[in-house]
């Protein structure tokens, strides 16, 4: 390890994911180790904060010490700690502040909370070492759907957000009224190769007055309906048809609102993150939009999608050049805004 | 031997740094702020007024539970973060012991009975009494009734001095339905506090009973709310 090297330490725990990871100069990941709770949430249909916070103070040291010692290194060789303080479960999040102050205080090194979507974005800089800011990312997960302009390292415009259900909110409501189960996004994508996405048209939502917002709880009812109306008439239900057009209608939306926002702005990348993004129907829609337009397109990789401390550890970097710091009230904040410190 | 010790169970947030037989600092909380904007500030001032050397700390004490689930993570996350830092192992008080050790030979007549309120009707309680100059448990910590709790109570037969912050609760339950004498412990010793807690720290400390920072986790003495109602809908659907 170079001396000038900068190496940080990130602890994320906003969800139902108890993650760590040892980030090097902001783009080289040395260890990114992810504890999932999903099997236990399972069997409830969905996230139960009090058994995610549980699971997250059982797990958070085992997960810290394997990520220091993947990536080889010593509590003391590290230059900042980063941690997400929000937005999430604020139980859950409370786990990880707590832990990452009382590490940062034991070893003084410095403190930097990080906004969780903006470690989303910033999954972005692992696998592109190119990229830098300004471009455009499609922010899309279970409990966030942003369409953000990345304006520079830790600056962001937001320009559309959903106005009821997150995407993948939708994905997982849509999945449980089909019988898929949870999580939905992955078991929509997959039932969905199976079926036709054009055997239904469900409605697009239009926001007036602001092109680049999202509404996914009418496309979500008008699938309940469907099935409703299939049932009363003793119609069969075709799950992989149902579940193909209603993917089609959500990445349709997702793909008009990221390409209209790119050519209204003038921008050239357009980035997706969130876990979300690793929909493989979404990406190769995106990535053929973005050819047909000239856009250079980025994603992460599904490992740095789903929920992982690594993209902490980039955001924090930034943040820590940035000279931003935390103190010891350090709280979890569950609604943080983004661009918020 | 040198013991740091933390409660956050309940609305106070209490650190202590406890020195052989010396209480070498005691800070004691009872604010509406969050633990989590709290208890670090709270030992980052202790450390620079009595100039401590984080690492010169032989073991990590917590109140450990039952208390606020919340609030219980605060400290244990807290612990376990200095302990794996710092490479010291920790010491899990229960909580109700530790409010149990504010008090001190009390007489062979008495029994010790703190209360903590914990909704849905119940108290997190025990009973304890002091034995050769040693806490000893009567009853274990539990989530009881308070009606429960007084009835075992009233079958001991002894004096009762209650204390915890069930007190301003269930005064008038107590005064209604205690049939022994009783009485109610001071404001200086009727809540948590981390003092109490490194006390019996250091006594379990000498006994062996540590853990490493990576087993620790909260005694919360219940189960999640969701995990309860899958229970009941099971035993239901079980006994239909």
């Amino acid at each position: 390890m170079n001396k000038e090297d900068v190496l940080i330490l990130a602890i994320e725990s906003s969800c139902d994911e108890t993650a760590a990871s040892v980030v090097k100069n902001g783009r080289t990941v040395l260890s990114n180790v992810i504890s999932s709770q999903i099997d236990l949430h399972k069997l409830y249909g969905g996230v139960v904060p009090e058994i995610a916070s549980r699971k997250h103070i059982e797990k958070i040291n085992q997960v810290i010490e394997e990520a220091l010692k993947e990536a080889d290194v010593t509590l003391d060789d590290l230059d900042a700690i980063g941690v997400t303080y929000g937005p999430g479960l604020v139980g859950a999040l409370l786990v990880g502040v707590a832990e990452a102050k009382a590490i940062s205080f034991a070893k003084d090194i410095p403190l930097v909370g990080v906004h969780h979507i903006e470690g989303h974005i910033s999954a972005n800089y692992i696998e592109n070492l190119e990229l830098e800011p300004p471009f455009l990312c499609l922010v899309v997960s279970g409990g966030h759907t942003h369409l953000v302009i990345v304006k520079d390292y830790g600056e962001f415009e937001i320009l559309g957000r959903t106005r009821d259900d997150a995407a993948g909110e939708a994905f997982d409501k849509v999945a449980r009224a089909i019988g898929l189960g949870y999580p939905g996004g992955p078991k929509i994508d997959k039932l969905s190769k199976e079926g036709n996405a054009y055997a239904m048209d469900f409605p697009k939502a239009k926001i007036e007055d602001a092109p680049y917002d999202f509404s996914f709880s009418g496309v979500k009812s008008a699938v309940l309906n469907h099935i409703n109306k299939c049932k009363m008439q003793g119609e069969p239900i075709v799950e992989a048809d149902i579940a193909a057009s209603f993917q089609r209608c959500v990445v349709e939306v997702l793909v008009e609102h990221a390409i209209a926002a790119a050519k209204d702005y003038g921008i050239d990348k357009l980035a997706i993150a969130g876990g979300v993004a690793s929909n493989q129907t979404l990406r190769s829609a995106m990535e053929e939009a973005c050819k047909e337009n000239r856009i250079k397109f980025y994603h992460p990789s599904p490992i740095f999608c789903t929920d992982n401390a690594a993209m902490i550890g980039v955001a924090a970097y930034y943040e820590y050049l940035k000279g931003t710091r935390h103190g010891w009230d350090l709280n979890a904040v569950p609604n943080l805004k983004l661009g918020e410190r | 031997m040198k013991i740091l010790a933390l409660d956050s169970s309940g609305l106070v947030a209490s650190v202590a740094v406890m020195e052989d037989d010396t209480l070498v600092a005691e800070y004691t909380m009872n604010y509406k702020k969050t633990h989590s904007q709290t208890l670090l500030p709270m030992l980052n001032e202790i450390k620079n007024n009595i100039q401590l050397d984080l690492n010169s700390i032989d073991a990590i004490a917590v109140a450990a539970g039952p208390g606020s689930f919340t609030g219980l993570r605060i400290g244990s996350a807290t612990a376990k973060g200095l302990g794996l830092a710092l490479d010291k192992p920790l010491i899990a008080v229960p909580t109700v012991d530790a409010l149990a050790y504010n008090l001190y030979d009390t007489g062979e007549d008495t029994v010790v009975c703190p209360i903590m309120d914990a909704r849905r009707n119940q108290v997190y309680t025990g009973i304890y009494k002091f034995q050769n100059h040693e806490l000893v448990i009567v009853k274990e910590q539990d989530a009881l009734s308070i009606h429960e709790l007084l009835e075992v109570l009233n079958g001991i037969g002894k004096k009762v001095i209650f204390l915890g912050d069930g007190v301003p609760v269930f005064k008038e339950t107590i005064r209604e339905n205690c049939k022994v004498e009783y009485s109610f412990a001071p404001a200086h010793l009727n809540r948590q506090r981390a003092g109490a807690v490194g006390a019996l720290a250091g006594i379990y400390f000498k006994q062996g009973k540590i853990q490493t920072a990576v087993e620790h986790q909260p005694d919360y003495l219940r189960v999640s709310q969701a995990e309860r109602e899958r229970a009941e809908r099971l035993a239901k659907t079980e006994n239909a």
